[in-house]
């Protein structure tokens, strides 16, 4: 058993506008895909595939009007109150924007430690301990404790939602651009951070992004998303780079050169 | 330097201070850079190391309250430093045009372009407004925008990031100034409209003979844009080379950091040697 199975699902916003009727916006149309326990899967495509739509039909905050998605075999959801509340705890998200993903007024402390009191019950200190251990283990120490978000960096507070994330010990975490706004050393060194509790943990990611390079670089496997449909998935770098497909064969275009020598935008006039 | 008439833009001995309550602490230090006619100078450098502080700082955009800007920026000799806002305004959007990295925040959403554009071009000639019209709906058809007359019409909002920094470097390249400042303008954009931003940046320059300081913490962009880079760290220039040079045999410690950090797809190695 997968676990993740997404099976046939379909979702469309509604769009009104005014005296012109009502017309449905299909966002994602008739995908299906699995995700196995400590793998992780890149979903890239351009703005407006519908990425972060798929992303929040599996986190369970945008029910998809066909289809179902099953996490561990429990359908996300039909299933009872009980359930549905185990799973939201199995299923935990890191968003692009780190500052606007945690409340500025709350400590690091504060933010970590919400979801431990809502899932576990532990004692002050155990509490205390446990913050600090998620903290040293992304990269931060015991003196961040009582630091409020415009205290730190980008970097450092997209390290302190992936130690919110992962302090329940979810099973998947889905990272939504979660490295796109950070500059290259800081992606580099979230992206080894994410590589490392992944093995640590045996977490399963569906790693969202419009970034080839960086997605190549943590996934197992990388779907294509192209308005609203799942195109193609590929197991390696091989396949990827000898699709065939037009819409593939854009986004391989438009993978900017790594060395100066191979560059192809600018003529060199000399 | 024998060369240092041929610099458009010449900056020498930049220095940013931010004056707080009880200290000054310095932003920029000893920044020396220039550009020649048509040459894309790369600025690279990790973020908060004051690539931003320097571009606004030849701008005069930086607060004069709590900032203490020193140094020479000269535009075809003229130094920028210690000029009235007045003149500034002038030198602004006409000899140097700046891009931001969010276009959203660059418009105003109350306004359509078209009115921001004209207004643009208005402040700048004695163009009436249909000229200005006439103008802008000719440059943004010879970028390649669709439907120019429409997309005047529109509002900011209603328009997507990528086409929207583009109606920007529209806006830019119009007044066909000497140089373009272009500030991350690719980093809010997805693969294919950053493509296309770029070749739009090439057009204009390969035209007008345009000089670009292309700020990016994008090694891609760098390799794929500029002739030289300079490498930026905590507010100082640690390395200023060639950009095959750059490439090829990096000198300073973090600029080899930088290239040795970043995602690459056609390596066998490790993606990420590099631990902390």
């Amino acid at each position: 058993m997968s676990l993740l199975e997404v099976n046939h699902i379909e979702l469309s916003y509604p769009s009104t506008k005014l005296f012109k009727g009502r017309k449905d916006v299909k966002v994602l149309k008739d995908i299906s895909f699995s995700i196995e326990e400590g793998t992780c899967l890149g979903l890239i495509g351009t703005s407006g595939a519908g990425k972060s739509t798929l992303g929040k039909a599996i986190l369970g905050i945008q029910r998809p009007q066909q289809g179902q998605i099953l996490f561990q075999g429990n359908d996300l959801y039909r299933s009872d109150k009980h359930t549905r509340q185990k799973m939201r705890r199995e299923l935990q998200v890191v968003f692009q924007d780190s500052y606007s993903a945690v409340n500025p007024r709350m400590t690091a402390e504060a933010i970590i430690s919400e979801p431990l009191e809502n899932y576990e019950k532990l004692s002050v200190s155990e509490k205390r301990n446990t913050v600090i251990e998620l903290l040293e283990r992304v990269g931060l120490s015991e003196q961040d404790l009582k630091k409020y978000p415009y205290q730190f960096s980008g970097g450092q507070l997209q390290r302190i939602n992936i130690a919110r994330a992962i302090a329940v010990k979810p099973k998947l975490i889905v990272l939504d651009e979660s490295v796109s706004s950070l500059d290259m050393v800081t992606q580099s060194l979230i992206l080894q951070l994410l590589n490392q509790l992944k093995r640590d943990f045996s977490l399963s990611y569906l790693f969202i992004t419009h970034d080839i390079k960086s997605a190549f670089s943590i996934s197992d496997s990388i779907g294509v998303l192209e308005k609203g449909e799942l195109i193609e998935q590929y197991e390696s770098k091989d396949e990827f780079f000898s699709s065939k497909h037009p819409a593939v064969q854009r986004l391989r275009e438009s993978i900017l050169a790594e060395h100066p020598r191979f560059r192809t935008i600018r003529r060199n006039d000399g | 330097m024998t060369a240092e008439n041929s610099y458009i833009l010449n900056v020498r001995n930049l220095q940013v201070d931010i004056n707080t309550k009880n200290a000054t602490s310095p932003l920029i230090q000893d920044i020396s850079f220039g550009i020649k006619k048509g040459e894309v100078l790369g600025l690279v450098g990790e973020s908060g190391c004051g690539k931003t502080a320097t571009s606004m700082a030849i701008l005069q955009l930086l607060n004069r309250q709590n900032m203490c800007v020193s140094g020479s920026v000269t535009l075809h000799d003229r130094e920028l430093i210690g000029l009235q806002d007045k003149q500034m305004r002038m030198i602004r959007g006409k000899d140097i045009a700046f891009i931001m990295q969010n276009p959203m925040n660059a418009f105003t959403p109350v306004f359509t372009i078209g009115h921001q554009f004209i207004e643009t071009i208005q402040v700048h000639t004695s163009f009436s407004k249909k000229q200005a019209k006439e103008l802008a709906i000719e440059m943004m058809a010879s970028i390649n925008l669709p439907e120019p007359a429409k997309l005047l019409k529109r509002f900011p909002f209603q328009l997507s990031g990528g086409m929207l920094q583009r109606v920007m470097i529209a806006m830019a390249a119009c007044m066909q100034p000497a140089v373009i400042i272009a500030d991350e303008p690719t980093t809010a954009l997805d693969l294919h409209s950053q493509l296309l931003v770029l070749r739009l940046l090439e057009d204009i320059r390969s035209k007008y003979g345009t000089s670009i300081l292309l700020i990016s913490h994008d090694l891609g962009v760098i390799s794929e844009m500029a002739d030289h880079v300079i490498v930026m760290q905590n507010g100082q220039i640690t390395e200023s080379a060639n950009v095959l040079q750059l490439f090829d045999h990096p000198q300073h410690a973090y600029t080899k950091k930088l290239l040795r950090t970043r995602p690459s797809l056609y390596s066998k190695k490790q993606p990420y040697p590099y631990m902390m």
